[in-house]
């Protein structure tokens, strides 16, 4: 319940993030704008990366449902890895627009979506290290309570960033400014 | 999320009690596992496979889109709206379980969801968002 609760906030939080960015988007100097900046291919495979992150995630339940802890230690380890790759993606998107002129405080346009790209980088490096924690203490046996559940927990914070993701994805990357 | 008594009756079933078909479990409980855990939302492995591959197909779909932007047109952005729908539906009710969760965790999950679209949308709204300039 409060897991869903905590997500339900997380929507309003993203929510005025994607806001903020639809409102600003348009506001940038002609050469450093969404159209000139974005790598449509490069952050698709991104996506992509972190679609199957999802796949991996839920095979990890399934395997914890099953008490079946090599395999559940192997697709949270898989997953972290997409995700690790998900932000490393992003790290060089960064870079790229950064050497590309586009600073955090160049334009409404960059501050919007630094600001809302960059905190679900955030939540995703959360994700991450909840999944490398969640591993070290399985793989100790001191995982606290019904396991299957702790894991579902942690799968429901990484489907969420997901889902999230997918949003931005459209709303940022695809539709046209 | 599971339900207390979802969870009991996981227990059922990993323990092999009370269920006809768990001497079809076998030698790793593979079989009848996955038909109870199926009951609960835990599909099997392929199935989540498929679902994964419609939502890469879908991704492929929308990317495909960037390249034929001026033959869209004014489809353009419906049909990406649209395929962004269906890939977070999918992805919630099947991989977040929602669908064979209890209906509460939809609806505080939703209702967060359409909070913020209604409250987002009245605050680009405000600023004139969707007045076409």
């Amino acid at each position: 319940m409060a897991m869903w609760l905590f997500l339900g906030s997380e929507c309003l939080l993203f929510g005025g993030l994607i806001s903020t960015y639809m409102l600003y988007r348009g506001r940038h100097s002609a050469e450093l704008g969404p159209d000139q900046i974005f790598d449509i291919p490069f952050t698709s495979v991104s996506s992509f990366v972190l679609l199957m992150s999802s796949l991996t995630m839920v095979l990890a339940v399934s395997a914890a449902a099953q008490k079946d802890d090599r395999r559940t230690n192997l697709w949270l380890t898989i997953t972290a890895l997409l995700g690790a790759t998900f932000v490393g993606g992003q790290v060089y998107e960064f870079t790229v627009m950064y050497r590309e002129g586009l600073g955090f405080t160049t334009s409404l346009f960059s501050s919007s979506f630094y600001t809302l790209t960059g905190f679900h980088g955030v939540h995703v490096t959360v994700g991450i290290i909840m999944l490398m924690a969640l591993v070290g203490i399985n793989k100790r046996s001191r995982v606290p309570g019904d396991k299957a559940e702790v894991v579902e927990m942690v799968g429901l914070y990484w489907h969420f960033v997901d889902v999230v993701w997918i949003i931005i994805f459209t709303l940022v990357y695809l539709i046209p400014a | 999320m599971s339900t207390t008594a979802e969870h009991s009756d996981h227990t059922d079933v990993e323990h092999g009690h009370g269920h006809d078909d768990h001497a079809a479990h076998g030698e790793h409980g593979q079989h009848g596992q996955h038909g109870q855990h199926e009951e609960h939302g835990h599909k099997p492995t392929s199935y989540y496979v498929k679902v994964a591959l419609f939502l890469g197909v879908l991704t492929a779909l929308e990317t495909a889109t960037y390249w034929v932007v001026e033959e869209l047109g004014a489809f353009l952005v419906p049909s990406l709206l649209i395929m962004m729908a269906i890939k977070f539906v999918v992805v919630a009710s099947l991989f977040m379980h929602l669908k064979w969760d209890n209906k509460i965790f939809s609806w505080l999950f939703y209702s967060g969801l359409i909070l913020a679209v209604l409250v987002y949308a009245a605050f680009l709204a405000t600023f004139r968002f969707f007045t076409p300039t």
